[in-house]
């Protein structure tokens, strides 16, 4: 508890305060600080649109509640408006840092919530681009980071690190990350397959502070192999809503409120 | 005709499907009205049906949800409108769900026709005991289509240290099983075809009533159930044995307690689930016409070894209590079903192309009776309105009285097509 606090607020210092530039290890752990964990909890509405390679788009839209709980472990909430075929669908992740998720998803045609197993976390979500890690994090350890260069992209300084997977489980060789000095955001990022051929590329494309928290509320991810790609736009974002803990739960997967998802 | 029938509902997606991205319709800020219209078909591929038909299944329909939100209230109607080709039925309509819903924070009610599912098994069910249409399951419909809305009350209590169902069913809805029109089924007494189907009539003491209590414990999403009621399969009696004139369909008085757990364990997910169901009026086993009383079990193991594919084992088995006693009961001319009996299922799951593409396959094998069934599926969603699902149905083995034995001649296959809006 008291470990992951610190890890917080050394996120949110900003990088003048050292001396020295922080180690790849610590860039990335606070990245995924500032771009997973900030604020007790959170809130955005979504609009994912999915483009096929022929132009062909698909939408998702849907509502996604997220809250921190102690050691990094956090909980989401997904609602889904739109398509027709997921409406009112219901999807629920107990996240964990250190071992795999736990998933539940509600079917409302059946009336029916069902564990799913969740041992792959690079399976799409719900057929975009970005997998369950993109959504809700990869764990730092699973990667060697090394800076490679610090330079700028636009008008912004960025570190560029270079992460290699330790274990081959994984669909993309090494990856690398343009994270932004001031906020800790990735910018950019760039995958690359086990052949060393870019696969796919992240690209922060609005950066908004809501409630203090600078925030990508636009980004795209591209298969630049299958030219298939996803962008998703927070229509709304929010923090600090006081999201109660026991919202995360099998009642009100089958009655999502309202109140907490429109 | 049936082709004529295939064309015109394929005209009609075609036409609907035209404008492209579909939305459900706002009727104001807290009403929505949306559905669907769906091509339903299953043609036999083993032989005709008893009735002589070819199909077992060739319908178009349109299905409405209207669900009106003004919290704490909720009303939601799903509605389903539908033409059947077969056996000259024509247009028909169906009240699949219809209910009063209050939620408060501590505690809600659901009044009205609802669909409750219960229970950890994948299409095995031993706490759920709520009204199926397996019907729909064996011919080749969507999968929502094998549960039924029981007319119910539904009481939820949520304080901090679990959650509680409470159901009450004051009118019965049994399940619904495969048309002997449209199956070929076991049938011991062809020469009987008197056969009225009773009731239990509407009273307080056959109100059933449900229950379940569950909470997290260790991870594990954990419940107890209770249930008071009647089994919902029709057991047949004669009205003599020597010389029987009449078989009488009744729904003998049932009593299920179970426990059900699943959560994380091994890589995947675990499910454990059993019951025990008490066959009340035949606590000591003797009656042959009636149901034994037994102990289910289930133990169900999923995982995902790769990208976008899910594969689910399953091992489910009853036990039979007094089989001495029915052994000694059992007419003549009734294959005795084994003390113990088991059911495996294998559930394989492929999504490609970003999950437009669901390539499934699903089998029931019971090692003890050696029968099986078969539902090989392809599914593609064209856009985000518009899918189709081809499939079959492939039944086996056993006898001609165990559960997928005696459908060896009804197999299928099936489509179904669906525009959503």
């Amino acid at each position: 508890m008291k470990r992951f606090i610190f890890t917080l607020v050394i996120a949110l210092l900003p990088a003048s305060a050292f001396a020295l530039s922080p180690g790849a290890q610590e860039i990335m752990t606070k990245s995924q600080a500032a771009f997973y964990y900030p604020g007790r909890d959170f809130k955005a509405r979504m609009m994912m649109t999915l483009v096929s390679a022929g132009g062909q788009k698909r939408i998702r839209e849907l509502t996604m509640l997220r809250k921190n709980f102690p050691g990094g472990n956090q909980k989401y909430f997904i609602y889904f408006f739109q398509p027709a075929d997921v409406k009112d669908m219901t999807f629920m992740v107990y996240k964990y840092p250190d071992r795999n998720s736990d998933r539940w998803l509600y079917i409302p045609a059946l009336n029916m919530v069902r564990r799913i197993a969740a041992s792959d976390k690079r399976s799409s979500f719900v057929g975009s681009d970005f997998s369950y890690e993109d959504v809700s994090g990869r764990n730092v350890d699973e990667d060697t980071h090394t800076l490679v260069k610090e330079e700028k992209l636009g008008s912004k300084d960025c570190y560029v690190i270079k992460s290699v997977p330790k274990e081959a489980d994984v669909e993309f060789g090494y990856k690398l990350s343009w994270i932004d000095k001031k906020t800790y955001l990735p910018l950019k990022e760039q995958y690359y397959d086990k052949r060393g051929q870019l696969l796919k590329v992240f690209t922060a494309d609005e950066i908004k502070t809501v409630k203090g928290f600078p925030t990508i509320t636009k980004r795209t991810m591209k298969n630049v192999q299958s030219g298939h790609s996803t962008q998703v736009i927070f229509e709304k974002a929010d923090y600090n809503l006081g999201l109660p803990g026991n919202l995360f739960s099998e009642r009100f997967l089958k009655q999502p409120p309202r109140k907490w998802i429109e | 005709m049936k082709f004529f029938a295939f064309l015109s509902a394929l005209a009609l997606f075609v036409f609907f499907a035209m404008p492209g991205s579909a939305r459900a319709v706002n009727l104001g800020k807290d009403i929505t009205l949306d559905g669907f219209l769906q091509g339903n078909y299953s043609a036999d591929t083993a032989r005709a049906n008893p009735d002589g038909d070819y199909f077992k299944l060739a319908e178009e329909r349109v299905q409405l949800k209207l669900d009106a939100n003004k919290d704490p209230f909720r009303v939601f109607v799903k509605g389903d409108f539908f033409h059947d080709w077969i056996a000259g039925r024509k247009f028909d309509s169906d009240l699949r769900e219809g209910y009063f819903e209050y939620t408060s924070g501590k505690w809600g009610a659901t009044v009205g026709r609802q669909i409750i599912t219960w229970g950890v098994g994948d299409l095995v069910f031993i706490n759920d005991v709520f009204p199926k249409d397996y019907d729909a399951f064996f011919s080749g419909r969507p999968l929502e289509y094998l549960k039924k809305g029981a007319d119910a009350v539904k009481f939820g209590v949520y304080p901090d240290f679990a959650s509680f169902d409470v159901v009450i069913i004051p009118f019965f809805t049994p399940n619904k099983y495969p048309s002997p029109d449209r199956f070929w089924l076991f049938n011991p007494m062809p020469q009987i075809t008197n056969r009225p189907e009773v009731e239990p009539p509407v009273s307080l003491k056959n109100t059933e009533v449900a229950l379940r209590a569950y909470r997290q414990v260790a991870g594990f999403d954990t419940s107890v159930y209770f249930y008071r009621g009647f089994y919902r399969q029709p057991y047949a009696a004669t009205d003599n044995p020597l010389a029987p004139t009449r078989l009488n369909l009744t729904f003998p008085e049932l009593s299920v307690y179970g426990a059900s757990a699943q959560g994380s364990a091994l890589g995947g997910v675990l499910s454990l689930e059993a019951g025990y169901y008490d066959s009340r009026q035949n606590e000591n086993g003797t009656d042959p016409f009636l149901p034994n009383s037994q102990t289910r079990m289930l133990v169900g193991y999923q995982r995902q070894p790769w990208t976008d594919f899910t594969a689910e084992v399953q091992y489910y088995v009853e036990y039979m209590q007094h089989y001495s006693e029915y052994l000694a009961n059992l007419p003549a001319g009734i294959p005795a079903v084994p003390r113990w009996n088991d059911l495996m299922s294998l559930r394989l799951v492929q999504m490609l192309r970003h999950q437009t593409l669901k390539l499934s396959w699903f089998m029931f094998y019971s090692p003890a009776v050696g029968d099986f069934m078969l539902n090989p599926e392809v599914k593609y969603n064209f856009t985000d309105s518009v899918w189709a699902a081809v499939g079959g149905n492939v039944f086996g083995g056993g006898n001609s009285a165990s559960q997928f034995g005696q459908l060896a001649r009804d197999n299928n296959t099936y489509v179904q097509v669906r525009y959503e809006f």
